[in-house]
């Protein structure tokens, strides 16, 4: 992209207009200029820092270094042989991907019911975008009071008769889980839903009239179509579950079932100033979670790739 | 085969008879008013989800307004101090201000930056096209903690670490690449013939823009701004590792305040401080709801016709 920019024109030199129209026919003229802010923002604010957190990952302070041996790559030692640290990655895991793909399944039948029209149809996809608004910690808040030993929910519960202990449903592995459902849920349903209404109603009526049943409807013909939606919204809503920080320290279980890496990494960062292992901790999240994207773009790959007879 | 089809339907099971007679008695295109199981199932999850959310809500109101509530249906007395406290210790007002004025500094900054970026992506064929797409497309993909530590890290270095430049600097990032992503769409779906005549008209390129695309963007423009405010009102992962006393959002404030050493503060300030932050949440997506629908919030598609 440097060159895009650094090649366009350059309007004082003699054969300006040979090389203006050369350069113009492979697609670079002045109007690229109009990449440039955000080209700006991208490379200072996320290239920079990021090859500069790389390059910090090679310095480990003097305590890594004594600790774990291993000179430069001593963060890197510290964070495959630390159990402590690297657990922390199957964590993130066992909580990420369930509570992604929960999202995502979920909200596949419902997108379907909101399809037809009927009254108060409007209401219903807003009150179901609607706690977007909630924020983490506010859901996480909110756990606690209403699910919690004395919450209102247990209470309810053991009045009715249903159990007889109060359930642990915070502070732990289920309060983190479901504040993933609340924050993430809305989220994949808008976007299934705005998947689903690119797809052209006529082709399934066209299948109904042919006497496709609704089975045979939905697997072969809107579950194609719609498949490489889903696997972008899968991935879109797994980076928020990956990413949860917040909600693993406050409705969670922070030194147990819920230590995931992001906590880890501000841990390193805000909590012992440890900038290399933080940054460390930070780049392996982010390899982690970009090889599960990688999965899922490579069995997206496979998917039909045509027009959905809409925008999709 | 005619004959066929006549006869089969009086071979079938009751049950099938019953169903054609309900389907023969309403008009074609309408509904059955029993509904299938999977229907069932589905309003039944619907409604586990709804008794959860509306559990978790009216709870943190009605903690935000009790004295002491710990154990009960509802607290022993109920009071608005909380509220006051929260102002009164935290300086609420300030914690808004700042809030609102770091999202509307991200808003204007990544319109600006990302509509014209948008436009090129969308019309444009240049030298490293997808690579230019690929970085955009990163901050997006990535848990905003990945880049934002080392980010961070920058910021301290430079000594803008707390300061109100950091905390807008910092959430430009994801911002400005979701700008793009919305807009994107948006453009392809304007016919380049509007701009190639006004271009023979000899319009410039700056009046291009002016006159004819961004008239015709506002829809698309309106929708990423309000996906980006609430990002950024909401975003507590990036906030939180450049902010400090005096630049902290309501997230972050909420948050410290939640871990204060000590076992954090009373449970109800903090409730008072959250019901804060959703009710300002919620006045801005209902404000926003009314411009636009929540499905073009996403991508411009036609809404779902009948079939």
């Amino acid at each position: 992209m440097s060159s895009a920019t650094a090649g366009r024109p350059p309007g004082r030199t003699r054969s300006t207009a040979s090389l203006r129209h050369r350069l113009a026919e492979r697609g670079i003229d002045v109007s690229l200029l109009m990449l440039l802010p955000a080209l700006v923002i991208a490379i200072g604010l996320f290239v920079y820092p990021f090859s500069y957190g790389i390059g910090l990952t090679f310095q480990p302070t003097p305590a890594t270094q004594e600790q774990w041996g291993g000179g430069v790559l001593a963060n890197y030692l510290a964070f495959f042989k630390d159990p402590f640290v690297f657990n922390s990655v199957w964590l993130t895991m066992r909580l990420a991907l369930p509570a992604a793909l929960f999202n995502v399944l979920a909200s596949v039948p419902m997108a379907f019911k909101l399809r037809k029209r009927f009254r108060g149809k409007k209401l219903l996809t807003t009150l179901l975008v609607l706690p977007i608004t909630l924020g983490t910690v506010l859901t996480a808040q909110g756990l606690l009071i209403f699910a919690g030993r004395q919450g209102w929910l247990n209470r309810f519960l053991i009045q009715v008769g249903v159990i007889h202990d109060p359930l642990h449903l915070v502070n732990n592995y289920v309060g983190v889980f479901l504040s993933l459902v609340i924050s993430g849920f809305p989220f994949a349903f808008l976007l299934i839903s705005s998947y689903l209404s690119g797809i052209d109603p006529s082709i399934e009526a066209a299948a109904k009239t042919m006497g496709a049943g609704w089975g045979q409807r939905f697997r072969r013909v809107v579950l194609p179509l719609l498949a490489p939606g889903l696997a972008t919204t899968f991935i879109l809503t797994f980076v928020l579950a990956f990413s949860v920080f917040p909600s693993a320290r406050l409705v969670g279980d922070a030194s147990g079932a819920t230590r995931v890496m992001a906590l880890m990494a501000y841990r390193a960062f805000g909590e012992q100033t440890d900038y290399p292992m933080a940054s460390t901790i930070a780049l392996m999240m982010g390899v982690v979670e970009l090889l599960v994207i990688a999965l899922v773009l490579l069995w997206r790959s496979f998917l039909y790739k045509g027009s959905t007879g809409g925008k999709g | 085969m005619a004959a066929q089809t006549v006869v089969t339907p009086g071979t079938d099971p009751a049950s099938t008879k019953k169903v054609k007679a309900r389907d023969a008695a309403r008009v074609p295109g309408e509904r059955s008013l029993v509904a299938s199981p999977t229907t069932w199932v589905v309003w039944a999850a619907t409604a586990a989800f709804f008794v959860l959310l509306i559990g978790i809500l009216v709870s943190v109101v009605v903690d935000s307004f009790g004295k002491s509530w710990f154990r009960g249906w509802l607290p022993e007395s109920w009071s608005s101090s909380w509220y006051k406290g929260a102002w009164d210790q935290y300086g609420m007002t300030q914690i808004i201000g700042v809030t609102l004025g770091v999202a509307a500094a991200v808003i204007v900054v990544s319109v600006v930056v990302g509509v014209p970026a948008a436009y090129l992506l969308a019309r444009r064929n240049f030298p490293f096209k997808r690579a230019v797409t690929l970085l955009f497309l990163l901050p997006v993909l990535m848990p905003p903690i990945t880049y934002g530590i080392p980010l961070a890290t920058v910021m301290y270095n430079l000594d803008l670490s707390r300061t109100l430049t950091a905390v807008i600097l910092v959430n430009l990032v994801p911002s400005v690449p979701f700008v793009i992503m919305t807009m994107t769409p948006f453009i392809e779906q304007i016919n380049p013939a509007i701009e190639s005549a006004a271009r023979m008209s000899g319009a410039r390129m700056r009046q291009v823009f002016t006159k004819i695309l961004f008239p015709l963007l506002v829809p698309g423009v309106l929708a990423s701004s309000i996906l980006v405010l609430v990002r950024t009102v909401g975003m507590f992962d990036l906030t939180f590792l450049v902010s400090g006393p005096g630049t902290d959002t309501l997230v972050v404030a909420i948050y410290r305040a939640m871990t204060a050493a000590g076992g954090g503060e009373a449970r109800q300030l903090i409730s008072a401080m959250a019901v804060v932050y959703t009710a300002t949440m919620m006045v801005i997506l209902i404000v926003a709801l009314r411009f636009v629908s929540p499905t073009q919030l996403v991508a411009r598609v036609r809404e779902s016709r009948e079939d």
